[in-house]
């Protein structure tokens, strides 16, 4: 037993208002679980990005399409860390592969989650990267070419017939890809969604909001990506794409901002047991987290930013200037979400009497720095596979 | 008192314990099913197997009724539970545990968990004229029988028995929490030691010897009342037959089966 966590709940019994049951001291989901659906969100919403490309033949778009999917693949690898690391027993955690409890909706993660990553978007990657990693294989010194060759699985044939082929491969899996895609987060916000004893999370709604918040996130974070990745290499941007890819972005947190409204409005509405402490939660737990980071510079002020981006000529450099300013937002106002979901959500009595606190450890395993840890990580991961693989095609001299 | 009545005394009053012992345990058999009661079909004759072994779970389905004006509030049950569970001692962690209630003239109800210190006792200690009524509410695992824990548990390590308990298995569970965050009672909580969801198990390892949960056994108003739901004798059936029943959230369908009398609107 740690001693520290101990003393941590005797404090935070000073914190507790009204009455909660006494199992409900210790918040058994922290800053891990935070992570957890923040990062799948951008792996949903950096894919279907770059599926717009691939499906929607939306042109504009191509220039941020491998980076889309490198970026998918850089945070779907991290995905599962936080996870694993929560766990009151890591080393067990193949169970869930082994013998999954096939009503429990967090048992098809391991599944899913292999769906996702060995059926869509390896093998997306692979069609996509083949011909060139065999041009690359061509061009390279040793060691860097037979790297280059067991990535591309040995495959030599760049003709004609075969680069088609890819290509219609990657249309298949994309359209496979989309609902997957989907599926992966709108599943975790299925885990929510379907825990009927909490009214906080117990909404029907809940999938769907999760997926609209992964696409603005993950839509968010490949422009920044894409304008920091441009400014490093010291490469122009190119607008047309970066409007278009504003302009889903646009649309896509219109979309998202309506979902929760109509969310809240329908529990304001309905006004169930619950409404008097989810009430007193908004106002006294989440005030800063809900209303001021979530809503007000999360979707608001990034909402205004698009709009007057949209509505007066700006030239380009001030454009590129809001659109920073507004992803960045974004991405606080995202991540702020998935902590009132989460956090919000253990921070009330489900005897709907009184409201806990939640003290985040920040060395321990499942603490702040861990957090930061597994937020880094895919950025490097991202960095690592930017310097090995081009981001935009080859042309037939191997120069991108 | 002399030498002769002292005698007479002690000739009657031996055979006459012995006689109440053994009507006690009869009734215990009937109570729980550890010594599971065989019906011979010949002569409808009640003979106990033995316990090694010949305890079949199919014949029972336990549930627990708890007499809310019985209840006294002195713990002794969560005392038991911890004890006879290795329970750990701190306030956060419990698997039974009692609430007091009061309901003042404004119809607001005070709560609290007498089990746990907090700052609300204090200010819950106002002036008695505006106290409408007053009463402790013993909580523990439910032990549904549509269970939301069983449901959510991504590797099975949480199950329910065929004799209707929800056990935990400690040495499969993976210490995910989800099903804490499913029960809508929060019964459950993680064990510090084991790192595993641990929660009341009706003391099954009592019980399938013919023994008393230790809260059952330990509570001296009897406000606990252990029993099979498929025992027509049993004091469960009874208590179910003689009072009005209620179970805590109903709506969210669980299909509870601790049983309270006399509970108010106001219990959640």
């Amino acid at each position: 037993m740690n001693p520290e966590r101990i003393q941590d709940l005797f404090d935070l019994l000073g914190q507790v208002t009204g009455f909660i049951y006494p199992n409900e001291i210790e918040i058994h989901w922290g800053i891990l679980i935070v992570v957890y659906p923040y990062v799948t969100g951008l792996v949903a919403g950096a894919f279907i990005l770059a599926s717009l490309v691939k499906v929607f033949k939306v042109k504009e778009v191509e220039p941020t399409y491998r980076l889309s999917l490198l970026t998918a693949l850089a945070f779907l690898l991290v995905a599962p860390l936080p996870l694993l690391l929560h766990l009151g027993h890591p080393l067990r955690s193949y169970e869930i592969f082994l013998t999954p409890n096939l009503t429990s909706a967090m048992a098809m993660f391991g599944f899913v989650y292999a769906w996702y990553l060995m059926a869509v978007l390896l093998l997306e990657l692979w069609f996509e990267y083949r011909r060139d990693l065999i041009v690359m294989a061509r061009d390279s010194a040793f060691p860097m070419n037979w790297f280059y060759r067991a990535l591309s699985l040995f495959s030599t044939d760049i003709s004609e017939e075969a680069v088609a082929f890819d290509r219609k491969a990657i249309r298949a899996i994309t359209i496979v890809g989309i609902p997957s895609a989907f599926l992966l987060h709108g599943y975790v916000g299925f885990i929510f969604g379907s825990v009927k004893a909490n009214p906080w999370w117990s909404s029907v709604l809940m999938p769907i909001v999760f997926l609209m918040s992964a696409i603005v996130s993950g839509i968010a974070l490949v422009v920044f990506l894409y304008m920091v990745l441009t400014a490093i290499r010291n490469e122009p941007i190119n607008m047309r794409c970066l409007d278009t890819i504003v302009s889903y972005l646009f649309y896509a947190v219109i979309v998202d901002f309506s979902l929760e409204a109509l969310d809240f409005i329908h529990r304001l509405y309905q006004s169930e047991e619950s409404v008097k402490i989810l009430g007193t939660l908004i106002t006294n737990k989440l005030f800063m987290s809900l209303l001021v980071l979530q809503i007000l510079l999360g979707m608001l002020i990034p909402l205004g930013i698009l709009v007057v981006a949209r509505a007066w000529k700006f030239n380009e450099d001030m454009r590129k200037l809001l659109y920073f300013a507004s992803v960045i937002l974004i991405q606080v106002g995202i991540f702020s979400t998935r902590w009132n979901v989460v956090i919000g959500g253990q921070l009330f009595s489900k005897s709907f009497r009184g409201l806990m606190g939640y003290k985040m450890e920040v060395m321990g395993i499942e603490g702040l720095l861990t957090a930061l840890i597994l937020l880094v990580m895919p950025f490097l991961i991202l960095a690592t596979m930017v310097r090995l693989l081009p981001t935009q095609k080859l042309d037939s001299t191997g120069a991108a | 008192m002399n030498k002769r009545q002292f005698l007479k005394g002690l000739i009657l009053f031996f055979p006459a314990g012995g006689l109440a012992g053994v009507l006690a345990t009869t009734v215990r058999g009937k109570e729980t099913g550890g010594a599971d009661k065989k019906t011979e079909a010949s002569g409808g004759k009640e003979t106990k197997a033995q316990p090694n072994g010949s305890y079949d779970p199919g014949r029972h389905n336990y549930g627990m009724g708890i007499e809310i004006d019985k209840c006294i509030g002195c713990s002794r049950c969560v005392e038991a539970c911890k004890t006879e569970n290795n329970v750990p001692r701190e306030p956060f962690f419990f698997r039974t545990w009692v609430e007091r209630y009061v309901v003042t003239k404004d119809r607001d109800a005070v709560v609290e968990s007498i089990n746990v210190k907090s700052k609300i006792s204090k200010e819950m200690l106002q002036d008695d004229s505006e106290v409408l009524r007053s009463f402790f509410v013993p909580k523990l695992c439910n032990q549904c029988a549509n269970p939301p824990c069983v449901q959510v548990c991504p590797v099975g390590a949480t199950f329910s028995t065929t004799d209707g308990v929800v056990l935990v298995d400690s040495n499969r569970c993976i210490g995910c929490r989800y099903c804490i965050q499913a029960c809508p009672y929060s019964a459950r909580y993680l064990n510090p030691v084991t790192k595993t969801a641990d929660k009341c198990t009706f003391c099954y390892h009592r019980v399938v010897k013919g023994l008393l949960p230790a809260c059952v056994e330990v509570c001296p108003t009897q406000a606990r009342i252990f029993g099979d739901l498929k025992s027509k004798a049993s004091r469960l059936v009874r208590l179910m037959r003689m009072n009005k029943i209620h179970v805590l959230k109903p709506s969210l369908n669980t299909d509870p089966k601790v049983y309270y009398a006399q509970l108010d609107g106001e219990v959640r």
